[in-house]
Parts: C-alpha cells; structure tokens; sequence
C-alpha cells in the first residue's frame, strides 16, 4: 500500500514541503485542484511553496471539453447528478427528523435502562440511514458506469490514457480542496479512483474528503441556523478508515460534548480527524506513522490528541 | 467603585465636589448600562440639556436633571436588552440651543448629515463579521458610468470580489444609495468577510447613488427604467453575470428600500431577489397621508402596490428596527408578501432608521438571499 498523508488547509500556513521530504517524494509532482473550478491550475502559491513546478492534471477543464464533445454522455451525467441530488434532499428530510429525536433523548435528565436503550436505538436508526444513503449512492454510480460505460467512451479514453501517464511518472499526487462535489465527480468520471490506487498521495481539504471511504458534509456555524452533518457520497476509498473534518476549528462547535459525541459515534469504526492550520496525519503502508497539530473527536464527547 | 456606584453616591449626596464629579467622569465611558436600562450623564453648565433620540415610542427630548448646584446632569430610563440607539445632546443657554454629540462617549456613528453618539444596551455587540479580518481576500471597487436613456449619465460603483475571474458567472446585486453603504455600513468589509466565509458566493454589487433620491427613490417610473433598462443591460455588457433572475437582486434601505421594490415592481421576472431594509413604505388605508409631501408619491405606489403585488421578487428579506416609526409599515407589508406566495423572511431589531441597524442585518438578509457555498466548498 503506497504512503498517503492529509494535511490541514493549505492557504496562509502551508506544510505541504516537509511532508513531501518525508514520504520520500523527489521526483515530478502533479495536482488536481478541479475543486477550485475556474481557478483550476492557478498554482503559483503552490509551486513557490513547493519549490518546485507542479503539473495540474486539469480534471475540470477537461471535463468541460468531455461535455462539449459529447452532449449525450453530458445529459447522462446531469440527470444523474439530478437523481443524486433528490436522494439527498430525501435522506436530508429523514436526518433531520432522526437528529431531533436524538437530541430530545439527549435532553431529558437520568439515565435509566430504557432511556440508554431508546437513545442507543436512535444512533442505530441514524447510522443505518447513513448505511442506506451510501448505498443508494453506490448503485446510482454503479448503474450510471453500466449503462455508459465512461471507461470506454471516445471522447474519455484519450484523456484517461493522458492521465495514466502523467500519473505515473509523478513521484506523489496532491489532491487540493475547493468545492467537494465538483473535486469527486471530476475525478470519478475520469476513474481516479483506479489510476490512483498505490500512488503516493497528499491531500488536504476537500482533496482529503474526496479519496477518504465517504463524505461527511458539516457545518455548525450557518447563518440560516444549524443543520446536522450529512453523508453526501461514497468516496474513493483510496484512504480508509478515517473521516477527515478540514476547519474543524471554524467549523464545528467543538466544545459541545454531545456533537462532538455523535459525530465520533455515528461514524464509528472509522477516526474522525480534525485537520487545521498546520495538521498533518501521514500513513506508511497503511499504518499511521506521523501526526501533527492533530485532533480526534472520541465517543466520550472529549477530543484527544491523535497520536500514531 | 464601579461608575453606577459613584453615580449613586453622587446623586444622594445632593451637592456633589468637584473631585466626586472629576472621578465620575473619568471613569467613563458613557452612558452607562445595566441589565434594565440606560443612564447619562453630561457635565458643563447650562440653563437646560435635553436628551435628543430616535426612538419611536419616547419622546424626541426628555430632560437631564442637574443634581444639586454642580454642572452634573443626569437621566435615566429603562432599556431592554440587546438595544441600539443614536442620540444627541441639546444644551441650552439663555436663548441659546447647541446639539452636540455625548463628550462622553466615543462611541460615534456617521450618516449623511454628520455625527450621532451611539449607545449600545445590555448584551448588544457588534457582529465580528462587521470588521476587518486580515485573513479574507479582498474585493476592488470599480468606478464607470452609465449613459442611458432615462437619466442621462450616471456614476457607478460596483463592488468585484477578490480572485474574480472572467470565466465565471457572477450573481448582481444592484444596491440603491451604495456610496452610503460603503461609507456608513462597512459595506465592502461586510461583503469581503462573508465571501471570505462562503456564506454568500462571490458576487458583483453595483453601488448606485441618486443626486435626488427624494424625486428619484420615491415611486419614479424614470428610474425604475434607469435601473433596468440602462444600468443592468451596461453591468452585462461590463461583466460577466448569471443572467436567471434568481441571481439578481437589488436592495435598498429607507427610501432605498422603496426604489428597490418599485423598480422590480414595475418590472416583474427582473429581479428574483430583494433585500429591503426599514423601508419607507407609507400607505394609507383610507384618508389622508400624513407624513408630508415627500411621501406623496411613495403613498401613491405603495398604495398600488398594496392593491396589486404582482410578483416582484420570488425571495424578499425585509428588516426593521422597533425603534422606527416605519415599524407599521414594514410589518403589514410581510402577510401580504407571504399571500403572494413569496418567501419572505423579516428580521425586526432594538434599533432605529440608522445605518449601523441596517449594517447589522446584511448577514441575515444577504446570506438568505444568496446562500453561499459553505457546506460544499472545503478550502
């Protein structure tokens, strides 16, 4: 299994080079920053910090030429992302009304059997619903690949076997954040999850929610009023067992136990990692072997110091 | 001693010392708060001072009272929580009036006619996203002007966001009196944090300004064409602007906030979005209107459109302050709006027809007319 580290937000404070020294990482670096969509490519920053000139794989421009190229594959793909967006609202719906009955558990005082019970059944009742919206998600993008088979449509092919070789002469991938959706649908449609797999890989931000096994939209802090953290899609999976949280500082409400409780249960098995400002979280062979300024919300509300 | 304690042994004494009144005084700053209301305090002497607010419900002027002989004056009153208002002292001297800003109080709000103290209630703080925050990317301020048909040519502002880029399409936001946000309710720090936040997407704000808005914002047909006929086809042409009407709107406050609502009235599908704040939507249900000749015209439109809403946006946000006269108006406006089938959302605070009021609420109006991308985008 090829070294992968997620990093905290890079603007302002980067630590993308000293990670880079660690996994090894000498030789030509590319990047995909399709989240940042019409800023796709725009790696000054990057590439004075890095030290070095970066390639961008230019996964949203391509995209655009895909569509432009080919207006059935295009249709295709927005009906789809219609029919995604209706399972979302839906499962939406039922989240929160899932979420308010944990909080009314949450809220009355004691803790007799069958208050441990009703509450213990409610977080089943959510994690299951979780379950059930990946899955949707899953058999949505299953059925989409059947009936178009991206992977071997013209107006695909070129491009993929363009990316395959830039991949692998890189000696490591940068994955950057931006807007989440537009970052995953990009690279699936161009089957990233594939090309990647045994890739050196860092990934920050949305770049880390994209390649981790799902991703966990959140946000504590809305104006138009709080709303329960949601499931938005499965991930690619190339970074198991995690779900990473960038700006958890500014974004969640980190100091309520009871949030911090649920998220750390609901997503159980998999860590819950808050990624800030200078954060770094590095697995070799799967193993995590170096952390930094790294935080993980636990089940007892608390967060802990995230250690290898 | 705290300052309420000082006061307090000040005004039993009944003939305070000077040193009393030096110490008062120095331990500033004033008015002072409590949990149940407001006390102010002025040192110098005068025949009379008097208290001059904005608050609709108590009277323009109430008294101070001058303890004993000394040059203290003071007054009192309950305050609820959360409240802000504007104020201005007269003092007079023989047939002499003077209005001045609390000496007092630093605290100090602009507006086009100068200077007002600011006291601020119970618990009232001003939001952090109203000041500048080094880490947000900062928007420019375009200058061009618009030569059209219905007004001749006109200056225009607009506000671009930070890394603005041509190959995107942008949200309009057409902003009546827009030199007067920028100048009184820290438009543009407002505008760069909440982008810098993702609260609101980046967004272009075109900043008009009207050399006559007492002809201009009060129900005029010219200008409601201006708007939409000249200016917006001009900001199309100049940038690059999602042209669905869902990402356009125009705003306004005061009078402002009547432009805004004639001009998308006047002209249903163009604007999708309105953010309207304290505004002066007189009307009259049947008699006379009473608010003077300037608001002849408003009366007039805002009676036609009482009568026949149309549909002149599709989300609206509306606020205004208890402490205005306008509070009626704006109220009766909402379950008309609501009948319409719009959304509609109204936000009412302790607060008056001021600037820094209608600073307070471009959060809550903004982010409800143009959510951002806050839940999807991880930077």
């Amino acid at each position: 299994m090829a070294d992968h580290a997620f990093l905290g937000p890079q603007y302002r404070t980067p630590n993308l080079r000293p990670c880079l020294d660690a996994m090894g990482a000498r030789g030509p670096l590319v990047a995909i920053t399709a989240g940042w969509q019409e800023r796709e490519g725009e790696l000054d920053e990057l590439n004075t910090h890095v030290g070095a000139a970066v390639t961008d794989l230019g996964l949203y421009v391509r995209t655009e030429h895909v569509y432009a190229e080919d207006p059935p594959l295009a249709r295709a793909y927005r009906e789809r992302q219609d029919v995604l967006q209706e399972i979302q609202e839906h499962y939406r719906t039922r989240l929160v009304g899932l979420k308010s009955v944990f909080e009314q558990l949450g809220a009355i005082e004691g803790d007799t059997p069958a208050l441990k019970h009703a509450r213990r059944a409610v977080l089943g009742d959510i994690r299951r619903l979780d379950r059930q919206h990946v899955a949707s998600a899953v058999r949505e993008h299953a059925s989409f690949t059947r009936q178009w088979h991206p992977a071997r449509r013209a107006s695909l092919v070129p491009h993929v076997a363009a990316l395959k070789r830039e991949i692998e002469r890189a000696s490591a991938v940068l994955v950057a954040g931006g807007h989440v959706a537009v970052l995953l649908n990009r690279m699936r449609l161009f089957g990233l999850g594939s090309l990647l797999k045994g890739k050196p890989l860092i990934a920050w931000s949305a770049g880390a929610m994209a390649v981790s096994e799902r991703v966990v939209l959140f946000h504590d802090r809305t104006p138009q009023g709080v709303q329960p953290a949601e499931v938005l899609d499965v991930g690619l999976g190339l970074v198991p067992g995690v779900v990473p949280l960038p700006h958890a500082e500014s974004r969640l409400a980190l100091d309520e136990r009871a949030r911090v409780q649920l998220f750390a249960k609901r997503f159980a098995p998999a860590q819950c990692l808050a990624l800030d400002h200078g954060s770094l979280a590095r697995w070799h062979r799967g193993r995590l072997v170096e952390t930094r300024q790294l935080q993980r919300l636990m089940r007892t509300g608390a967060l802990a110091e995230a250690t290898p | 001693m705290t300052p309420h304690e000082q006061l307090r042994e000040i005004v039993a004494s009944g003939a305070p010392s000077r040193e009393q009144i030096d110490a008062l005084v120095a331990s500033g700053p004033f008015p002072l708060v409590d949990r149940h209301g407001v006390t102010f305090v002025f040192r110098g002497y005068a025949d009379h001072v008097l208290l001059r607010m904005f608050i609709s419900g108590l009277p323009a002027a109430q008294p101070l009272a001058r303890i004993g002989p000394s040059d203290l004056w003071v007054l009192r009153f309950d305050l609820p929580p959360q409240s802000r208002f504007e104020y201005k002292f007269e003092v007079r001297r023989g047939d002499a009036s003077e209005w001045i800003t609390d000496p007092l109080n630093p605290n100090l709000a602009a507006d086009p006619f100068g200077a007002n103290s600011v006291g601020q209630g119970w618990g009232y703080e001003a939001p952090d996203w109203t000041e500048h925050d080094d880490t947000a990317r900062t928007g420019t301020l375009d200058e061009f002007v618009v030569h059209g048909r219905h007004l001749g040519a006109r200056r225009v502002g607009a506000y671009v966001p930070a890394r603005f880029r041509r190959t995107r399409r942008y949200p309009l936001l057409v902003c009546h009196d827009g030199d007067d946000y920028l100048r009184y309710a820290d438009f543009r720090t407002v505008l760069d944090n909440l982008i810098h936040r993702l609260e609101i997407p980046p967004l272009i704000v075109a900043l008009t300004s009207s050399p006559d808005r007492l002809k201009e914002y009060v129900g005029h047909e010219a200008h409601a064409n201006f708007v939409v006929e000249d200016l917006l086809p001009t900001l199309r042409d100049r940038f690059p602007l999602d042209d669905d009407p869902s990402s356009r709107g125009a705003m306004g406050a005061s009078l402002g906030g009547v432009a805004s609502l004639h001009a998308a009235w006047r002209h249903p599908g163009t604007f999708g979005r309105l953010l309207l704040q304290s505004g002066s939507f007189a009307f009259t249900d049947i008699g006379e209107n009473r608010r003077g000749p300037v608001f002849e015209p408003v009366v007039k439109f805002v009676n036609a459109f009482r009568a026949d809403p149309r549909r002149p946006a599709d989300r609206l946000y509306l606020s205004c302050g208890t402490y205005e006269s306008l509070i009626y108006e704006n109220r009766s406006l909402v379950p008309l709006l609501q009948e319409q089938k719009l959304q509609v959302r109204f936000d009412e605070a302790r607060d008056g027809h001021n600037w820094q009021n209608w600073r307070d609420r471009l959060r809550a109006g903004l982010t409800y007319l143009f959510p951002g991308p806050q839940w999807m985008v991880y930077e």
